[in-house]
């Protein structure tokens, strides 16, 4: 404050300089904010812009191309495909829409578990609150249901198609046994679901289902050879799955952690591997040209031979 | 015709992916072999015309001289996925709105449901429980569905119809194929859901759920009709029929595809063939054993102290 009044002795007073700044200001920031209009008429060239996006989006082969490449989703697809192959008479598309499903399921099921305690005081009641209380609860769940019904249904139409256009052969034996435990993961995915609701349906079916462990060979205790190997309803591979010798709290835990965590983790691991060994194997396998039965034990011209 | 328990069964919540199953699974069996009759024709005609087969593009689609043999995934594959999955959403939504997910009482260890069914995709294992004792229905078949169903890849020696649906080329594989899914698994379950009552007794569609209803049936086993009746002589007895029956049909196995399958033969190892042989053999043990059930009222065939088959 004491400086106010000293611009006589030749030094630019602080009135001087904030005057001088807002002089500049009037310049500068109508300068930069006009640049910066300019600038968002184009977003594509802005930093954040760019720093996500890595190519540019003109309409050219090879930005369609780097649209699939540089993108984590979509880079499970290569860039080019077989014409024919976006068929959907070829495929049904059934593969896609089971990890569709998986999808939906993993997202109604982690929405579900907000509101579902694995207890035999609680289960039956959550379902119950679920149902009525919930806002969008009962679709909720019924989503979840039907979409695993569906996923079932998917899976062995894909497995159906897959066999009816011999696409396990040579070189995708493996993948086919992948798809198998695939399958059967899908379907013991649906079946440890069925019992958390803890109604009579889901207890006489997993009673059902389980009853079948009793009688294992060597390791059920009616089994064949079960009774010899001293096998009884205390320490056999039904009491494993169960964590007890009935369908109960530990039954329904078990059955919540299997179907929550245990599986889902082992199913997407193998889902990995098989998308992986898909584009492996050399893509989806078809439409692939007709062989003629006398090709059939000559060796094949080159890598194109087989349906490129 | 009970109209009333028709309805209650196919409008139960959790059977009704399963009558929309029947309508899917013929459709796409249909779509499945209209491309196969094609390929078919156009393989038959390729084989006729060696000049053409040459210069063809060697499939039943449209190609001309110039056209590019890919296309970019960005846009003509990832719309296709896009719409598929919208599609799929939309049915999900449409099915969740207009049905309820199936909810009973809460569970209750000491009141019995009947009929207690597994859930559908189950209700084949279920069914051959009938005839088959659990440690083979429920144990033994199915890790014989799964070994089977991996094994495929390495005993079909078949180069053929690879990538492409074909019928002439792939007959038995394809056959056997639909034999064990559409025969013996789907029928299977359809009659876990749609046949089965109380008691797992056979009821016609339309006919009334009768909870009180006795049949009375005796069953044999195969020993007792040959007047068999030391448990030495059944247990030996029923190795013989057993073991005869592998043995034998591994014979017609083996003589079948020495007649009509020499080609695929000649491919294969003595043990991916003997790995057919097995697997075919006890794939048709199960309708052979229903129907000496259905025909015979025979229960079992081979007699153990430990084991009954």
């Amino acid at each position: 404050m004491a400086d106010e009044n000293n611009g006589k002795n030749g030094k630019v007073g602080l009135v001087d300089r904030v005057k001088d700044d807002i002089q500049a200001m009037k310049v500068d920031i109508p300068a930069k904010a006009k640049e910066q209009i300019e600038g968002l008429k184009d977003p594509t060239k802005t930093q954040v812009y760019t720093s996500i996006f890595r190519h540019k989006h003109d309409d050219t082969p090879r930005n369609r191309a780097l649209g699939v490449l540089s993108n984590v989703f979509l880079h499970l697809h290569p860039a080019k495909i077989n014409r024919d192959a976006v068929r959907y008479s070829y495929t049904w598309g059934m593969g896609g829409i089971t990890f569709l499903l998986f999808i939906i399921l993993t997202y109604t099921g982690v929405l579900l578990m907000f509101y579902y305690h694995p207890t035999k005081v609680q289960a039956f009641r959550d379902v119950l609150y679920l149902e009525h209380d919930v806002p969008f609860g009962k679709i909720l769940r019924n989503m979840h249901r039907w979409a695993a019904h569906l996923m079932v249904i998917a899976v062995e139409l894909h497995m159906f198609r897959v066999f009816l256009t011999g696409s396990y052969k040579k070189p995708r034996e493996f993948n086919w046994n992948i798809g198998v435990l695939l399958l059967v993961f899908t379907l013991l995915l649906s079946f440890t679901g069925y019992l958390l609701p803890d109604d009579q349906l889901g207890f006489w079916a997993v009673t059902v289902g389980t009853n079948m462990a009793r009688a294992t060979p060597l390791l059920g205790h009616e089994g064949p050879f079960g009774h010899q190997l001293g096998m009884t309803p205390y320490n056999d591979v039904r009491f494993g799955l169960l964590g007890g010798s009935i369908v109960d709290a530990n039954a329904l835990l078990r059955s919540y952690i299997w179907h929550c965590i245990g599986i889902p983790i082992v199913a997407s691991v193998l889902m990995i591997v098989h998308f992986w060994r898909v584009r492996k194997d050399g893509g989806i396998s078809g439409p692939a040209q007709v062989m003629l039965p006398e090709e059939a034990d000559k060796p094949r011209r080159g890598p194109k031979a087989a349906g490129e | 015709m009970d109209w009333r328990q028709l309805w209650e069964i196919c409008s139960a919540p959790d059977n009704v992916p399963i009558v929309g199953m029947v309508p899917l699974l013929i459709f796409y069996i249909y779509l499945a072999f209209k491309q196969a009759h094609a390929n078919d024709q156009l393989i038959a005609q390729l084989e006729t015309d060696p000049a053409m087969a040459k210069t063809h593009h060697r499939k039943t689609w449209p190609f001309k001289q110039g056209w590019q043999k890919e296309v970019h995934v960005w846009p003509f594959l990832l719309r296709i996925e896009f719409l598929a999955a919208i599609i799929v959403t939309i049915v999900l939504m449409v099915w969740s709105i207009t049905l309820n997910a199936p909810l009973e009482e809460p569970a209750n260890p000491n009141l019995t449901m009947n009929p207690a069914k597994a859930p559908w995709y189950f209700l084949g294992l279920q069914e051959m429980l009938v005839y088959f004792d659990p440690w083979i229905a429920g144990v033994v078949m199915p890790t014989m569905i799964i070994i089977g169903l991996m094994v495929i890849p390495y005993i079909d020696t078949n180069p053929l119809g690879s990538g492409y649906y074909t019928w002439k080329q792939r007959r038995f594989s394809i056959s056997t194929f639909l034999f064990g899914f559409v025969i013996l698994w789907v029928s299977m379950i359809l009659i876990g859901t749609f046949i089965r009552g109380p008691g797992w007794q056979w009821f016609w569609p339309g006919q009334t759920w009768d909870h009180n209803r006795l049949i009375y049936e005796v069953n044999r086993d195969l020993p007792d009709i040959f007047g068999i009746t030391s448990n030495l002589g059944k247990g030996v007895f029923g190795a013989f029929v057993v073991g005869g029956y592998y043995l034998i049909g591994g014979f017609v196995v083996y003589s079948m595809f020495r007649r009509f399958m020499a080609k695929d033969f000649k491919r294969m190892s003595l043990l991916q063939f003997s790995i057919t042989q097995f697997l075919l053999l006890t794939m048709v043990a199960l309708p052979l054993k229903m129907g000496i059930r259905l025909l015979w009222h025979i229960k079992y065939v081979w007699i153990t102290p430990w084991f009954n088959i």
